[in-house]
């Protein structure tokens, strides 16, 4: 019987710090079994428990794209025990993944969609790996029109830098990056908050469905942008955080309501959280 | 008893009705025999779901811990004395609390109890004139009190409330011929490694609820110890280490501070005597600084404020 | 499906029986309560109890248990990578188990053996478990199982159903494994009066036990109707949040995962884990979802009384056992609290 609590082992092959304030490091990992690696099949919105013997499991959103082959990588923010002591990790340590856990973002629906993304801080991971997944040459045409606004504090703490410049490039995607504030006078981008961003650059509702991650602030502030702009709560979808530890909807911590946020979850629509308990 | 109920109830009618208070704390009746629930009347009218007998062990003074509006608590002399410390800890000022003192006849062991019914189940339950009668299917006995009464309350010397607003009662009188210690003495002649036995089958049936820690008034820290994850001081299983280290250091936490009220031993769902780790420190926090918690307004506890005439035998 | 009669004074020897061919475990008196335990002694086994302390949940889902061991050691390739550990799914039979518990383990199948995800040591700790019930003939005053579908005499989850008519157990097979059980022993003649008597006896014990509440009445009612209801202010006012219901509960499975080291060897843990503590959902960041006590208090009733129900179409997740009324320190009553959400409560504005 397979067992769902096992991780696999991987090895750290590269640790890149993000952000200016340190607080967030991306780790490419490689499976050790390459069955493993093909028993890892996964979607944007997806999350993983990353394991380090001694110190724990930490539920983290995978921020790679399910077509880049080879590694998956994460970006974690340090906060606790486990977090702190991945960030002092080296390339070349054995830790373990447990996953893919959780559903993903509803790529079937949005096809023939337009699609803006609306994230913030270090909640960018699983929009990520959504943008490569949809600027991948095989998967570009499905989709439509793909907005993107996203915010950090300041420039510093913006994540995957050198890709955000890249996909400014390009003419398939719609990029508004923006900070708080910045004293940088070579700051080439938008400044202010997300919310404010969004109302600015108003991306079409016609025929588009919304995916939204960031703080909780951002996200109170940024909903009635939505509605303003005509997207509906089932064209609303956002990514949520827990407590958790199994992963797999058995231990019983991250309900909300009916619903086991590591299983049932993370993604929902706000239609549908609209139904449940205001607890999270 | 019925005397004290209606006492109670009159006196949170009102100071309910007068304003005086926001709200009162007492017991209602129990949904079991032998159970009461502690209980929050907010208004005159559920003031007559107020109730005593002697099933109120749990410490009331558990309930007003940092409560900021104006309380009423109906209180034993025990819990008076958690009152006391409470006051002195600053968990809650002196002026939002009006006590309602409860001199105190002890409270019943329903684990003595339940012993003497051996397996038959109790439907009813009376106190009358220091006398328990239990009635139940195919069964009735008529108890003497004093005879089953919780370990604590039997030698209990400060029943009567340390601290309070307005008396239920007449003051009882305090029993004066008990020995307090004789547990401690009894544990502390034991050899080291029969001494250690003890304990560990003390503690073998703990499943850490922390009924007991979370029965007590004193134990009331934001993060307690043994929830502290970075450093975990303690581990979370079952391992006869970590459920002795849990005892051991809540035991300590609570020297000079305990007032023997029996929460702990009483709210334990695994009937263990929490209470011969508690009374070890109080009789040694009584016999090297004199000090007992919780009888006075004026006196700093013994373990939180340094005297110039502090025992100091321990620096060798 | 087969039943055979065993005089009293037989049992002890069928006991014995099994245990060379089976783990056997039972209640077992501990001085001040019965717990189930394996059994060493055939004479240990007592049946005549009412029930245990902590349900028999342990046996499936224990308290602590190590679900993987790993080494640190640097020298070791291995080191970092967890690794399984062998364990005992030899065939056992589980003797004397009460109906309302053995339910709790059809009700907790549905949350550790699902169509796509199963967990391992549950799985394989049921299979290799024959079930072996007592019918409740003496219910006591704080059960309440036939107000939550189950029945002093229900079968749900048994392999075999014992009742004590008196001098004997009949012994009613209920599964194939329960019939391979039976299909061992040599029975005892059967008393003519023995189908009579298990009427008689089934319907006194139904009758002692009555309705506690209509599950329908709350269950019913709309989820966030329930959860914003008044009521929870006043249930959770003298709970002091320690996890003793969840505990002795037979349904309440939550459980935390945790690594333990000593020197370079350590473990990855799984220990039972309650709703009523507030570190239960503390996110790292400081953000706690259910950090007031009323949030706990209305999360494990709703958990077993709405959210179970609504997701599983299960019924409720209470199998009216009465361990957490018995045990709960300040007398919170899941009856009660049922009534609360059927009826509503006069609560404080």
């Amino acid at each position: 019987m397979h067992n769902p609590y096992l991780p696999y082992p991987v090895r750290i092959e590269s640790v890149v710090t993000e952000s200016e304030d340190r607080n967030q490091k991306t780790f490419k990992l490689v499976f050790l079994n390459p069955e493993d690696e093909a028993r890892f099949r996964y979607m944007p919105g997806q999350f993983a428990e990353l394991s380090v013997a001694g110190q724990g499991e930490i539920p983290i959103g995978i921020a790679s794209s399910p077509t880049e082959k080879g590694f998956i990588m994460f970006t974690v923010n340090k906060v606790g025990k486990v977090s702190s002591h991945l960030h002092n990790m080296q390339e070349g340590d054995i830790m373990g993944v447990r996953g893919p856990l959780g559903n993903w973002y509803p790529w079937d629906t949005l096809e023939g969609k337009n699609v803006v993304i609306i994230g913030g801080g270090f909640a960018f991971t699983t929009l990520r790996s959504s943008i490569v997944y949809m600027l991948d040459p095989e998967n570009r045409s499905k989709y439509g029109n793909i907005d993107v606004v996203y915010g950090a504090r300041m420039p510093g703490l913006l994540l995957y830098k050198e890709e955000l410049a890249a996909w400014e490039q390009r003419d398939d995607i719609n990029m508004h990056i923006t900070v708080d504030g910045t004293t940088d006078p070579n700051w080439k981008y938008n400044v202010g908050f997300v919310p404010t961003v969004t109302k600015e650059k108003a991306p079409s509702a016609d025929n588009a469905y919304a995916i939204i991650c960031g703080p909780p602030i951002m996200i109170k502030f940024t909903l009635p942008v939505l509605t303003e702009l005509g997207f509906p709560p089932d064209r609303i979808i956002s990514s949520l955080e827990m407590r958790m530890k199994c992963g797999i909807g058995i231990c019983g911590r991250c309900n909300i309501g009916t619903e086991y946020v590591c299983k049932d979850g993370p993604v929902f629509t706000l239609e549908k959280l609209a139904t449940l308990p205001n607890e999270y | 008893m019925q005397a004290y109920t209606q006492k109670i109830r009159e006196a949170a009618r009102r100071l309910l009705s007068e304003k005086k208070v926001d709200v009162v704390i007492g017991f209602r009746k129990g949904t079991i025999p032998f159970m009461n629930e502690p209980f929050l009347a907010r208004n005159a009218e559920q003031a007559a779901q107020l109730y005593w007998d002697g099933n109120c062990g749990i410490n009331l003074a558990n309930y007003v811990t940092k409560r900021t509006d104006r309380v009423a608590v109906v209180a034993k002399g025990c819990d008076t004395r958690n009152l006391v410390t409470h006051i002195l800890e600053n968990q809650i000022p002196r002026e939002n609390l009006y006590i309602l003192g409860v001199p105190c006849k002890g409270m019943l062991d329903k684990r003595r109890i339940a012993a003497e019914l051996n397996g038959r189940e109790a439907n009813d339950v009376e106190e009358s004139d220091g006398k328990v009668l239990v009635k139940g299917r195919g069964v009735e006995l008529t108890l003497d009190r004093g005879e089953y009464l919780q370990d604590n309350c039997s030698i209990c010397i400060h029943r009567n409330p340390v601290l309070y607003d307005e008396l239920v009662g007449e003051l009882v009188e305090e029993q004066t011929n008990v020995d307090r210690y004789a547990d401690v003495r009894r544990v502390e002649a034991m050899d080291p490694g029969e001494r250690w036995q003890y304990f560990e089958d003390l503690i073998s049936t703990c499943v850490r609820c922390y009924a007991c820690r979370n029965a007590c008034p004193a134990c009331y820290c934001p993060t307690c110890f043994v929830d502290e994850s970075r450093p975990q001081w303690v581990g979370k299983t079952i391992d006869p280490t970590d459920t002795r280290t849990f005892h051991f250091l809540r035991a300590y936490h609570l020297a000079g501070r305990c007032t023997d009220c029996g929460s702990c031993e009483r709210a334990c769902p695994m009937g263990i005597k929490v209470r011969q780790f508690t009374k070890k420190l109080e009789k040694d926090v009584k016999e090297l600084f004199g000090y007992e918690a919780g009888l006075s307004l004026d006196q700093r506890p013994a373990l939180d404020a340094f005297q110039p005439d502090d025992p100091q035998a321990f620096i060798k | 499906m087969s039943e055979i009669y065993i005089a009293r004074e037989k049992l002890p020897g069928i006991v014995e029986q099994w245990m060379g061919r089976y783990r056997l475990f039972g209640p077992v008196f501990q001085g001040q309560y019965h717990e189930f335990e394996q059994v060493k002694q055939p004479g240990a086994v007592d049946l005549d109890f009412v029930n245990t302390k902590l349900s028999p949940k342990g046996l499936f889902h224990p308290q602590a248990e190590k679900m993987f061991e790993f080494t640190l050691d640097k020298q070791n390739p291995e080191a970092g990578i967890l690794k399984e550990i062998p364990r005992d799914y030899s065939e056992r039979v589980i003797l004397g188990i009460r109906p309302c518990d053995a339910r709790a383990f059809v009700l907790d199948d549905v949350n550790f053996n699902t169509n796509d995800i199963k967990d391992p040591w549950w799985v394989r700790r049921r299979e290799c478990s024959t079930l072996v019930g007592l019918a409740c003939n003496d219910p006591c005053s704080t059960c309440f199982c036939t107000s939550v579908g189950g029945g002093p005499f229900d079968t749900a989850g048994l392999d075999v159903l014992l009742v004590d008519v008196g001098d004997g157990f009949v012994a009613q097979a209920v599964t194939p494994k329960g019939e391979d059980l039976l299909a061992g022993i040599q029975g005892d003649p059967m008393p003519g009066e023995a189908p009579q008597k298990i009427e008689d006896l089934k319907k006194a014990a139904e009758a002692s036990l009555g309705k506690a509440f209509q599950v329908e009445s709350f269950t019913q009612k709309n989820m966030l109707d329930l959860f914003s209801d008044p009521l929870w202010e006043e249930v959770q006012f003298s709970c002091i949040n320690c996890g003793t219901c969840t505990f002795v509960c037979p349904t309440c499975w939550c459980f935390d995962i945790q690594d333990e080291v000593s020197e370079d060897k350590g473990a990855r843990m799984r220990l039972w884990d309650a709703c009523m503590f507030p570190l239960f959902t503390y996110h790292g960041s400081g953000h706690n979802p259910r950090g007031q006590k009323l949030q706990r208090v209305r999360q494990r009733f709703m958990h077993k009384l709405k959210y179970y129900p609504d997701k599983y179409g299960n019924g409720v997740a209470c199998v009216g056992c009465g361990r957490c009324v018995k045990a709960c320190p300040v007398n919170i009553d899941i009856r009660q609290v049922a009534r609360l959400m059927s009826d509503g409560c006069v609560c404080p504005a």
